[in-house]
């Protein structure tokens, strides 16, 4: 078991849904494998997927929805069976 | 007029927050800059007589929320807004809330915003002025009978659009009466199993369009021109870079078109600063009416250039309450502008953002070049606006001359720390197509796909030269 850290390489708006209306990508404690979508970042109105880029499972969001992130900023954690 | 008992607030940021208090206190009127807590140390807010750090840097939580920027407005007694562009520029919403609490909005009045932002209201608009819109079914068609009627009036080749559809999904062409019989069958059917509704409507079919548009100030008694914009070269819909006048057109056509533009302005009366979009077939010499844009644009300043009038000082002298003194006769062309758009975006890879800080600035110093821009030395962009940090804006005597000075320039410009949209204005610049004139809206898509290559060498030949 491993914690694997899920980290925007971008500045901007993490989203965790596809659009305010739709549900999240995935909830806490969902399955995800490396092309899993996690959220989006926006980054001056272009938006680019954060994928979990690990298999495992993804036991916690670090920040909430539509917030503000730094490059190198911790998204998510996500645990692997390795 | 004396207008120093006004106090004017500008609801937007960047390069157009800095054009506009520069307009005011030119005029005498103190500002108020509101901004996000990203937009603290910013241009704008340095500039203005007073500063409002409104919310957070999300724009829905500042720059966006009308509520608060109201608000703000009252509390710090402004007597005036003026919206910029994008944020609450075209909300009428916004216009009637800020006439309501006591104030002048810097535009048209709401019921004139709400006319011509409604696309199909704006088009009836025009008709009934008289002025050509793209040739099409005034509504859906049912049957092929009346498919082959309406063909008659809008002429072949025409194109059937799936009323449900949209961003060119559902589009099918017809050059004749029977590829019309058979394509508009299979239209509807695609439509219905696209969309879920197998509505479809005709429209004309123009191969090469390009994307002229008209700028127009008006007092609400008078409308004058002043003249067309050539805003051709676009990037998925946005425009990369402008001039004016525009290559295409005749001295008869371009005083044709732009009196009918007048023509449309002065039926609504209109009051401020606008734009009135047009299709320009250049096979046909036809132009048709697209849609109006009811404020300032980004590109202004090529009309400025060429005219010698100031439209943001107009619009703001207009909504106090001066009457428009300039009279048509008296805007004549002066030569040509061009205005490039800097972008924080890398060309290289796909127009990716770049924000962050430029870590070194030089902008040339030159007769007949304007810089519009909210950067300097030193300065972050935030990541949470559009890209837009500068707009390179030269003025010559002729269409040529502007050309080699914007060159010029451009190799006098340094922008480090960021990615920009320099490179490829570099490229395009030398590009003949670009240099004779000859291109349409989607020129500059087909461009990038030749030329990607290009673009990533360039970046590497400029990195080497640089070290």
């Amino acid at each position: 078991m491993a914690k694997i850290e899920i980290i925007s390489p971008l500045p901007g708006i993490f989203y965790r849904s596809p659009s305010p209306e739709s549900d999240a990508f995935v909830q806490e404690g969902d399955q995800v494998s490396s092309q899993t979508v996690v959220g989006l970042i926006e980054v001056m109105k272009q938006f680019s997927e954060l994928t979990a880029d690990h298999q495992g499972t993804l036991i916690e969001f670090c920040v909430s929805d539509s917030s503000a992130v730094e490059p190198g900023q911790v998204i998510a954690l996500v645990e692997t069976k390795e | 007029m004396q207008f120093s008992q006004h106090k004017l607030l500008i609801a937007n940021r960047g390069e157009i927050a800095v054009r506009i208090i520069n307009a005011a206190q030119q005029l005498g009127i103190p500002t108020i800059a509101i901004c996000s807590e990203a937009d603290r140390l910013s241009l704008p807010s340095l500039l203005a007589d007073e500063v409002e750090v409104i919310g957070a840097s999300r724009a829905d939580q500042s720059y966006l929320n009308a509520d608060l920027v109201i608000e703000t407005a009252k509390r710090l007694g402004a007597t005036a807004i003026h919206p910029g562009y994008g944020f609450l520029s075209e909300n009428a919403d916004f216009a009637e809330a800020v006439e309501q609490a006591g104030m002048i909005f810097v535009g048209p009045d709401a019921a004139t915003i709400r006319q011509m932002g409604d696309k199909a209201c704006a088009r009836t608009t025009a008709q009934a002025a008289g002025v050509p819109v793209v040739p099409g079914s005034d509504g859906e068609i049912d049957s092929i009978e009346e498919a082959l009627t309406a063909a008659q009036t809008i002429g072949y080749p025409l194109l059937i659009k799936a009323s449900a559809g949209g961003g060119g999904r559902g589009i099918r062409i017809a050059h004749n009466k029977e590829e019309l019989v058979k394509e508009i069958t299979i239209a509807q059917s695609e439509a219905k199993a696209a969309f879920g509704s197998g509505a479809v409507y005709l429209e004309r079919f123009i191969k090469s369009a390009r994307h002229i548009e008209v700028q127009i100030l008006g007092d609400g008694k008078q409308a004058i021109h002043l003249y067309e914009r050539e805003c051709s070269l676009q990037r998925r819909r946005q425009k990369v870079f402008e001039e004016a006048p525009s290559p295409a057109l005749s001295d008869a056509i371009r005083e044709q078109l732009c009196a009918t533009a007048a023509k449309l302005a002065n039926t609504l009366n209109y009051k401020g600063a606008g734009t009135l979009e047009f299709l320009f077939d250049a096979e046909t010499e036809e132009f048709f009416f697209i849609e109006m844009n009811t404020r300032i644009q980004v590109e202004h300043p090529v009309s400025e250039m060429i005219t010698g009038v100031n439209i943001v000082e107009w619009m703001i002298k207009i909504a106090l309450g001066e009457p428009l003194t300039l009279c048509q006769d008296e805007i004549n062309i002066h030569g040509c502008a061009i205005e490039m758009r800097i972008n924080a975006e890398d060309p290289s890879k796909g127009f990716f953002p770049s924000p962050g800080r430029i870590s070194a600035l030089h902008w040339p110093v030159n007769e007949g070049v304007r810089i519009d821009t909210h950067v300097f030395d030193g300065y972050t962009i935030p990541p949470y606006y559009d890209s837009l940090i500068a707009k390179l804006i030269v003025h010559d005597v002729s269409r040529e001359l502007a050309f080699e000075r914007a060159l010029k320039s451009l190799k006098q410009t340094r922008i480090e720390g960021i990615k920009t949209t320099l490179p490829l204005h570099r490229l395009l610049l030398q590009d003949p197509a670009v240099q004779s004139g000859d291109f349409d809206t989607e020129t500059l898509e087909v461009w990038l796909k030749e030329h990607s290559h290009r673009l990533a060498d360039k970046e590497k030949a400029h990195a080497s030269t640089a070290d």
